[in-house]
Formats: structure tokens, sequence, C-alpha cells
């Protein structure tokens, strides 16, 4: 029968999981060191541990890579306050927060208490993807360990403050990821991202000032109290400090999780540390942080795995999804199955993305069926440009962004589809299945 | 009945608006029902103080609610970009081979429900089916017979998944 992941060893530099294996007990974790940068953190008032974050110049490890430390300065000061995690992940092609919990769910804990005193928030939300049962299982079982232990739910080491963790289950939604999407399904609404302002920092959780952070940022935060800001700065480049969970997968020897300084370059995660690909097989292209970002080239493997690397580069690093796409890729496909995604995600709320995100998956439909012409890939270039930057929240960029990338990539092979009137790649190419040749008759209107 | 309007009442105790209690309480009521059928949005709704309507909405939203029954056994493909590069799409046809429907569907026994769902998250330990809520991975076309054996001779889980 299928296995479980299997996870990798971990290099020297590691911060974050620096152990193979897992941590999930209480008393393991503090046998080496867990919990001990809460006791720092809570002999230090609220300025010295956001002045410690700031110092740190982590930067969010959500996808927009934010200053954590600013953004915690920007909370309003009205009580009662909110923290909420968001471990909604759900960008195509990202684990690690996954990865995080089953291996080192008491990290996660640790790093929302010394948020929670740093804000002397009345309580945290995790709010968790609903598909993610046994880790919101794991994360109920740590914080029952740490209740148990005088963590939560009584004052804290000795301080007259009571922190308060509640894990929340989203029930499968992608928007809910994007943080006034998660604030409405939290407070009970559908998942409808809204118009900011107000930002969370004013009205957020139950309508109160909240802070929202990913669960890598909060899971790093241990870190950085034990080790101190200035030092985690040493780490990385000067702009983009310290490490990341990179989650590496397609057609690569080794996919998995890997904690990376961001001084590293893709072709350190992609070949040395993730095999390359298989025998045999060689690199298209590769989606650096998520499929809605733009793919970089076989050239471009010496790009940094930087935020500011990537943006020179002409993408973005995202969440650190990776994913690698071998020769026998189509592209068409990819971009379809891509723009299937966002079309299937959009909340509706707003027209460029419901309708847009539809033509794009309607128009690359018939460019796979070999229906499509060459003014419908300039139309599917226009449909991107009309999308981005015209809708309330980035779905729609998140769908725009790699489509384009796609045809201005690879533009000859959307346009061979069209010369022969049907998709080039022989039966057993990837997602053959997907789209069968007997399929691509005339199709009517999608239906979500 | 009570014992879901009471297991709804302690969720309701975890947050400051008793409206958070919203996704708790419906993924409380479709494992009482196994489905979200209409009475399940007037428990909720009662529970909550929100009108049936309202619950109905929130649950629409989300792909993990069903509004429809559903069989014995829920079995769901991951077809998104990382699976479907290493072969979910023929996992998902061997599925339906098998079970004799197509996706989404639920086999004429009504013993599985079959689905196809986006990105669930195990990327890297592709191809990934989930069943009843618990992740296998590295699934391949060959583990689906012996899979759908052991559902059909299994009685569907009653109890919490988590």
């Amino acid at each position: 029968m299928p296995e479980g992941p299997t996870f990798a060893e971990p290099a020297a530099t590691a911060l974050l999981l620096p152990f193979a294996g897992s941590r999930r007990e209480l008393a393991e974790y503090e046998t080496h060191g867990g919990y001990g940068s809460l006791r720092k953190a809570v002999g230090m008032s609220s300025q010295e541990l956001v002045d410690e974050m700031i110092a740190s110049n982590l930067r969010g490890r959500g996808g927009a890579g934010f200053p954590a430390g600013r953004k915690a300065s920007f909370l309003a000061q009205a009580e009662p306050r909110y923290l909420v995690i968001n471990a909604d992940e759900s960008e195509p092609g990202t684990f690690k927060d996954r990865e995080i919990i089953l291996r080192n769910p008491h990290a996660l804990i640790e790093g929302v208490l010394i948020y929670l005193w740093m804000i002397r928030g009345a309580a945290a939300y995790i709010y968790i993807r609903g598909e993610y049962a046994k880790e919101a299982s794991i994360l109920e079982g740590a914080i029952a360990q740490a209740r148990e232990r005088g963590y939560v739910g009584a004052p804290l080491l000795g301080t007259d403050y009571v922190p308060e963790i509640v894990v929340h289950r989203g029930a499968g939604a992608y928007i809910c990821g994007e943080e006034t999407a998660l604030l409405s399904s939290l407070n009970g609404d559908r998942g409808q991202p809204t118009a900011k302002p107000p930002f969370p920092a004013v009205s957020g959780a139950f309508k109160r000032p909240t802070l929202l952070n990913n669960v890598e940022t909060v899971a790093t935060v241990p870190t950085i109290i034990g080790m101190g800001g200035a030092a985690y700065a040493g780490v990385g480049t000067e702009q983009s400090t310290g490490t990341k969970l990179f989650s590496l997968s397609g057609h690569v020897q080794r996919p998995g999780n890997y904690e990376m300084p961001l001084s590293a370059t893709y072709r350190d995660l992609i070949e040395v540390v993730g095999g390359g690909l298989p025998e045999g097989r060689s690199l298209k292209c590769f989606v650096p942080g998520g499929s809605s970002m733009p793919v970089l080239m076989p050239e471009q493997l010496d790009t940094g795995l930087a935020f500011e690397a990537v943006v020179a580069a002409g993408s973005m690093a995202g969440s650190g999804a990776v994913i690698v796409i071998d020769e026998r890729t189509c592209m068409v496909r990819f971009a379809l199955r891509t723009a299937e995604f966002y079309m299937h995600e959009s909340c509706g709320k707003c027209t460029p993305c419901r309708e847009g995100t539809r033509w794009i998956v309607e128009l690359l439909r018939r460019m796979e069926a070999g229906l499509g012409s060459s003014e419908e890939i300039d139309l599917l270039l226009n449909i991107c440009d009309r999308v981005e930057g015209n809708c309330l929240c980035v779905l729609g960029d998140a769908c725009a962004m790699p489509v384009r990338s796609h045809i201005r990539n690879f533009r000859a092979e959307f346009e061979e589809h069209v010369t022969l009137g049907r998709c080039p790649c022989p039966d057993d190419a990837p997602m053959a299945e997907l789209y069968p040749p007997l399929l691509r008759a005339p199709l009517p209107m999608v239906t979500v | 009945m009570a014992e879901l309007y009471e297991a709804i009442q302690r969720e309701i105790a975890k947050y400051p608006d008793r409206r958070g209690a919203i996704l708790p309480a419906l993924h409380l009521a479709q494992e009482h029902y196994g489905w979200l059928p209409p009475e399940a949005f007037e428990a909720v709704g009662e529970a909550l103080d929100l009108s049936p309507a309202h619950c109905l909405s929130v649950a629409s939203f989300y792909d993990m609610f069903f509004l429809q029954p559903v069989g014995d056994h829920v079995v769901e493909v991951c077809t998104n970009l990382s699976c479907a590069l290493v072969g979910s799409d023929r996992l998902l046809r061997q599925f339906e081979r098998e079970l004799g429907v197509h996706a989404p569907g639920t086999s004429e026994d009504g013993k599985v429900t079959l689905r196809r769902v986006e990105c669930l998250g195990g990327c890297g330990w592709g191809p990934v089916v989930m069943v009843d809520e618990q992740y296998q991975e590295h699934f391949q076309p060959e583990d689906v017979a012996p899979l759908l054996t052991e559902l059909r001779s299994t009685p569907r889980p009653s109890e919490s998944h988590a």
C-alpha cells in the first residue's frame, strides 16, 4: 500500500526543522530547548519583541513576503485584539506548513504564544484548511499538552496574562488563504474577500484588531527570539533573511520539503538536494513559487531563492512551491489545468475574475482541442491584461500571470496546436488522460 | 439531535461571536447526517441563532460540504498540477473504470463516491488520494482495486475522521 511522507535529512543550515523525523511530544521538544524562547520573550516588553522581529528582517512566509515585524507594529491598540494563524495552505504545489505541523507542531504553538504575549491577544485562532484533518488533530494534541503544562489557558509563566488557542478547521476553499476571505470565513460568512480598508489590523476577526500570519512565519519566531534578531538577519541575503521551507514537486528525483538558506539558488534546490530530473528527462521550465507565478526557464536555474532575486528574474518567490516540469509536458495543458483551478476557486464576487477566469479556461480548452486560432492566443493575452490588477483580491492575477507567462515563453507550442488542429503530444505525455482526444469535440460552456 | 446541539454549543464557547462557530457546526452536522440535508441547516441555524438559509449559503461555498447524499465512503483524487504531472490522470480513470462511474459520482451499490478535487497539499508525495478524509500518498493505479475491495467491506465511518 502507499506509504506516508518520507522526510529528508536536514541540512546543517536548518533552523526551523533541524532534525529528521518528528518531535510531536512536548517533553521531547523541551528536551531540545523548546519553550526556552517563550520564557525569554515573557521577560521582554511588547516593543522589545517587535524591535527584535524588525531586527531579524523576517519576511512573511505566506507568499507576499511583507516584513513581519512591521506588520506587527501596525496593529491597532484597541482591545480585545486577536491573533490569527493562516494554516489554509492551498496554493498548488505548496505543502510546507503541513510539514511543520506534522514534524514540529510545538514550534508553531511556541511561536503563537510569543506572538500572543507580544500583542496581549485575547486569543489565537489557527485557521487550518479542512482537508488537513490529521494535522488539525496533531495541533489539538499539542495544544492539550501545552495546556497541561500550564502554557495555555492559565496565567503565563508568572504573569497575569492568560493565552488561549483555538484550532478552527476550514472546509475546502482556496480563497480562504487570502486574509480578508479567511476573516470573512472565520466571522461566519461565505469566504469572500472584502475591500481594504478597513485593514485586518483595525477590523479583522470578530471585527476586532487582528494580526494575521502564516504558519511558517510564526513557527520561525522562537528561533529568532532564541538566537536574536540580528543573528537571524545574518543568514540568507540582506533583503531576504534566514532560511525558508521550499516544497519541491513535479518531475524531480527527490520531491519533498527542504529548508534552504535564502542565499541558495534554484539550482541548489532542484539539482543538488532534489537530485535533478529523473534519468533521461530534461528541464523544460519550473514554477518558482506556487502555480500563480510566471515560470522560469532552464537558463534561469542560477536565480537566487531570495524574494528580490526571483523578482529580478521576472517572477515571484510566493509560497516557495517549486514545480519541476520536464520536456514532455504540454504547456497548453499545463496552462489549462492552472486556469481551471483558479476558475473553480474564484469566489464569484467581482466580475473580472469570475468572468475572466472562465473565458481563459474556455479559450485554453479550445486550444488544447485543436479548435483554437492565432487570434485567440492574442485574445487570451488580452483577457489576462484585463483581469490582472482589476480584481478585489489577487486571485484573478493568480490566473492571469501564469497563463501569460506560458504563452510568452512557449508561444510556438500554442501555435502548433492551431496549425495541427490537435495537441502535438504523444498519448503517454503528462495529463493525457485528463484531456483525452475523444473529449476534444466542441465543448459546452463549462460549469463549476 | 440533542447530542448534535450539545456538541455545537461546545464549539460556540470557543468564539466571542457564535457566528464564528458556523464551520465547526457544519462539520459536526455532516458527521451526524453523513451529508447536509435541509434538516441539518435547521439544526445548525437553531443552535447558532442564524437562518437556515444563511447556513446553506455558507455551506455551499465550500467543497467539503455535501449538499447531496454520498456513498458510504468518499474517495477524492487530486488532479492539480503536481499530482497530474506524476500520473493522477491515469489514476482517476482507473477509479472510474473500477467503479463504473464518472467523477463526481457514486457507485451503483452506493458504497463509494468518487470526486476529483484540487490541490490537497501533498504535492511532493503524489499522486494523493483522500479516502474518508485520510490521505493516501504515492497512490498508483494498481492500488485502486485493493482499496475498493477494502472499502466495499467496511461500514461508513460513523465518528469523527480526525
